[in-house]
């Protein structure tokens, strides 16, 4: 271990990282899958069928992200796990019992009989609702401090609504890459209106964020680091100017490239939690609670590390292997 | 109610509403490849209806499973912050790697089981098939060895009142470990067991398309009655282990007041924790102490010798140890008896005296026995984790620390107002979940299973997503 200094410095940065992976991967799968659940709406009986189709081998593999993410809070800085989730309780259970509600209806609007199946498809929307709303709502209260006042919930409202958009906006790119035909037209339309969801809550935090403490506003508006960090900004602006000129011209012949938007999208949100990440290291729970304050003792962290080295190229690789297999445009889902 | 008891009481919804899903799917997953190979091996398409119909029952469970454990995880933090700030050390790494080898593998493997049986080749379903068995099993036996460690803790130091690892060995493989994980998986295999032969009972009663039923019926009793009695002693031997570890557990258990030789076998009693007495006692003399100690006058420790000095009560609530650990054997007891004598009915010759009666031999009133019987298995599951986890109180890390020491500092009307949420949302999605399998059951006896949805609506796609 001392080949590389200090462990007590090391592992919990190495953990702080792999969390942090591990929450992007989330909000980039689960976020496209939720997406769907809040389109629903808008779309037919058959519609539903097919989108469900396009997230329905998934699904279940991209919220274990979440458990890994909130694990590795819960193992690796345990101390931080219980005051952000005790501050977060009410969120909390309602992002749960979000999540409960839509991975059943998964299977209930299938396997119940035909008159209850547009019950399961309501609930399958309310649960994808209150799961981005909540979140949302987290992200906000997390960027101002976890402590609960007005402006600070109003705040935390307002990302609720901008993080539930951007999730649509995810989703329908996902739509995009698996449907075709009218579907792929009325996704390209979905991505259009929800775009400005994504471009509002990236700018709400990333203007609110250094506001809120000075430790941060230093961080970004100082010089060098002001130079050095500002591609991050330039880069989600092209981003977003390329995403919207790709939505204006789509579908492209052929339907080639119809996986862009997906992934033009998660470039998107990996640069916004980028900054998000830079503006908050080294503190886990805001301006309170470091990384290194909160870690378990060494010798477990170690521990954990040995498997993580083993596993998580694993996990990546069988993840790829279930996407490959499922790749293409997404067809009827059967059993048999 | 205070935000403690209100707490636990949310903590014991949420874990026994989970409970029941994993039950199902640790040992269906065993049970599903196990068709799946005898129609590798057969090709006979008997097996691979039987497949069709249960792997849509193991879908819907694992999916209950999942999101009811993702509330598990949360609620470590928002309700019992203490507990992984004490013992997260040795929690924490088992807990990761839990979700490492076990959720991962089955939640990535169960979309190419699902849906993926013509997309691959026929040995690739099968090995997703197997792999799914093993991640839920891998899983069971992480969560499990946390949970002995909690009631027989050993190989770690406290520094400044948090627990370190000194020895990993040591906590994997506690002295509870091996006979809880063995009591589970059996209890898991038997519940599976039953809810195979309630449903095809159910099939055959209903009539209609039997395809695979007889097969499936066939397998659930044998297994059944092979596995009950192994069953009853490795619940024996775990209970042997409690007492040398845990005797408070065993004498709430056996409602035992005083320390006594020759203690007699409670059938009944109304345990009074005001009093520190049972009302109405039924016993048979003796065979406590002869099942406990395998000696008629064998010394039997009493709950009066866990209340300190100066009078602070070291021991769980008596009765509802005492009556959920008469359930468990009860129920345990019912499904013996109900097994076997199914095997005896099919074991009878038929008329001509050349085969076997096999299924045909099971009288109509067998069949609705185990229909009334599909969730057996739950019941006595149930039954028994309340026994071992109420009877750990008031620890919660048995000789470490305390229940209450965990609890987070939330506003009692808060965790009231979640737990009322949770016991909505539980009690509509279990009656949602019983009435699918049986609705599932009349849909395969009509034999549209494999059939698109409604003729004429589907035009645009025909698609039947996860059917």
């Amino acid at each position: 271990m001392d080949y590389f200094g200090d462990p007590a410095q090391w592992l919990p940065f190495t953990f702080a990282m792999l969390m942090g992976v591990s929450i992007l991967i989330y909000v980039v799968l689960d976020g496209f899958d939720l997406g769907v659940g809040l389109l629903f709406p808008f779309a037919d009986e058959d519609e539903k069928d097919n989108m469900i189709a396009a997230i329905g081998p998934f699904w279940d593999a991209n919220e274990t992200w979440l458990v890994l993410a909130v694990g590795l809070l819960l193992v690796a800085f345990p101390a931080a796990h219980g005051t952000i989730l005790t501050a977060l309780y009410l969120p909390v259970a309602v992002m749960l019992i979000g999540l409960i509600l839509r991975g059943v209806a998964f299977e209930f609007r299938v396997k119940a009989p035909l008159s209850y199946k547009s019950r399961w498809n309501w609930a399958f929307f309310v649960g994808s609702l209150m799961t981005s709303l909540s979140q949302g709502f987290m992200l906000g209260m997390y960027v101002m401090g976890l402590t609960w006042t007005l402006p600070h919930v109003a705040f935390a409202l307002l990302t609720a609504v901008f993080l539930t958009i951007g999730y649509s906006f995810i989703g329908a790119t996902w739509v995009i890459h698996k449907a075709q035909g009218n579907l792929q037209l009325k996704a390209i339309d979905w991505a259009k209106g929800g775009i400005w969801g994504l471009v509002l809550g990236i700018s709400a935090i990333s203007i609110a964020t250094p506001f809120v403490s000075s430790r941060i506003f230093d961080k970004w508006f100082s010089f060098p680091e002001f130079l050095w960090l500002s591609p991050l900004p330039i880069l989600s602006a092209v981003l977003v100017a390329w995403l919207w000129q790709m939505l204006k011209t789509m579908p492209f012949s052929g339907d080639r490239f119809s996986w862009l938007p997906f992934g033009a999208a998660t470039a998107l949100w990996t640069t916004a939690f980028g900054g998000m990440a830079y503006s908050f290291y080294p503190y886990v729970v805001p301006e309170k609670l470091t990384i290194y304050e909160s870690a378990s003792a060494p010798e477990s962290l170690f521990i954990i590390l040995v498997g993580t080295i083993f596993v998580l190229p694993t996990i990546l690789a069988y993840t790829v292997l279930a996407y490959y297999v499922f790749r293409g445009k997404a067809t009827e889902l059967r059993y048999d | 109610m205070d935000a403690f008891l209100l707490s636990r009481i949310q903590f014991a919804a949420n874990i026994s509403f989970h409970i029941l899903f994993p039950t199902i799917t640790i040992a269906l997953g065993w049970v599903l490849l196990y068709f799946r190979v005898r129609f590798n091996i057969s090709k006979d398409q008997r097996w691979m209806d039987a497949y069709m119909f249960w792997v849509k029952v193991f879908a819907l469970s694992f999916a209950m499973g999942v999101v009811s454990g993702i509330t598990m995880s949360f609620q470590f933090g928002t309700n019992w912050p203490g507990f992984m700030e004490t013992v997260g050390n040795i929690a924490g790494p088992l807990l990761a790697y839990e979700v490492m080898t076990a959720f991962f593998l089955e939640a990535v493997f169960l979309g190419i089981m699902l849906f993926g049986a013509s997309r691959v080749k026929p040995w690739v379903h099968t090995t997703a098939t197997f792999l799914v068995a093993f991640g839920t099993t891998m899983s069971a036996f992480w969560i499990i060895v946390l949970n002995s460690w909690m009631h027989t803790p050993q190989g770690y130091e406290m520094i400044d009142g948090v627990a370190h690892a000194t020895d990993w060995w040591a906590i994997v493989f506690n002295p509870s470990m091996p006979y809880r994980f063995t009591h589970m998986m059996l209890a898991s295999f038997l519940t599976v067991s039953f809810l195979i032969a309630g449903i095809s009972a159910f099939r055959i009663l209903i009539g209609g398309n039997t395809a695979g039923v007889k097969s499936a019926l066939r397998t659930a009793i044998v297994a059944a009655a092979l596995l009950m009695p192994v069953q009853i002693l490795v619940g024996d031997m775990h209970g042997l282990n409690t007492k040398e570890y845990q005797p408070a557990k065993v004498a709430a258990m056996e409602g035992i007041w005083e320390t006594q030789n020759g203690a007699d076998l409670l059938l009944f009693a109304l345990p009074d924790d005001d009093a520190r007495e049972n009302r109405f006692e039924i016993g048979i003399p003796n065979l406590a102490s002869f099942i406990l100690t395998h000696d008629w006058n064998g010394e039997v420790k009493g709950l009066n010798e866990f209340v300190t000095e100066d009078g602070e009560v070291m021991h769980p609530r008596v009765a509802p140890v005492f009556w959920s650990f008469r359930v468990m054997v009860g129920t345990g007891v019912l499904m013996l008896l109900t097994s076997w004598a199914a095997v005896a009915m099919m074991a009878r010759k038929t008329a001509n005296g050349n085969a076997r009666r096999g299924v045909e031999g099971l009288p109509r009133l067998m069949l609705f026995g185990f229909v009334a019987m599909s969730f057996s298995g739950w019941l006595a599951t149930l039954a028994g984790w309340y026994t071992t986890e109420i009877g750990r109180q008031p620890w919660l890390v048995q000789g470490v620390m305390t229940t209450e020491m965990a609890v987070a500092d939330v506003p009692a009307p808060l965790v009231l107002s979640t737990l009322l949420a949770y016991l909505a949302v539980y009690a509509i999605l279990l009656a949602a979940y019983i009435a699918v399998i049986f609705h599932l059951a009349r849909k395969a006896s009509r034999g549209e299973t494999l059939k698109p949805r409604v003729p004429g609506s589907g035009a645009a796609v025909a698609a039947v997503p996860a059917e």
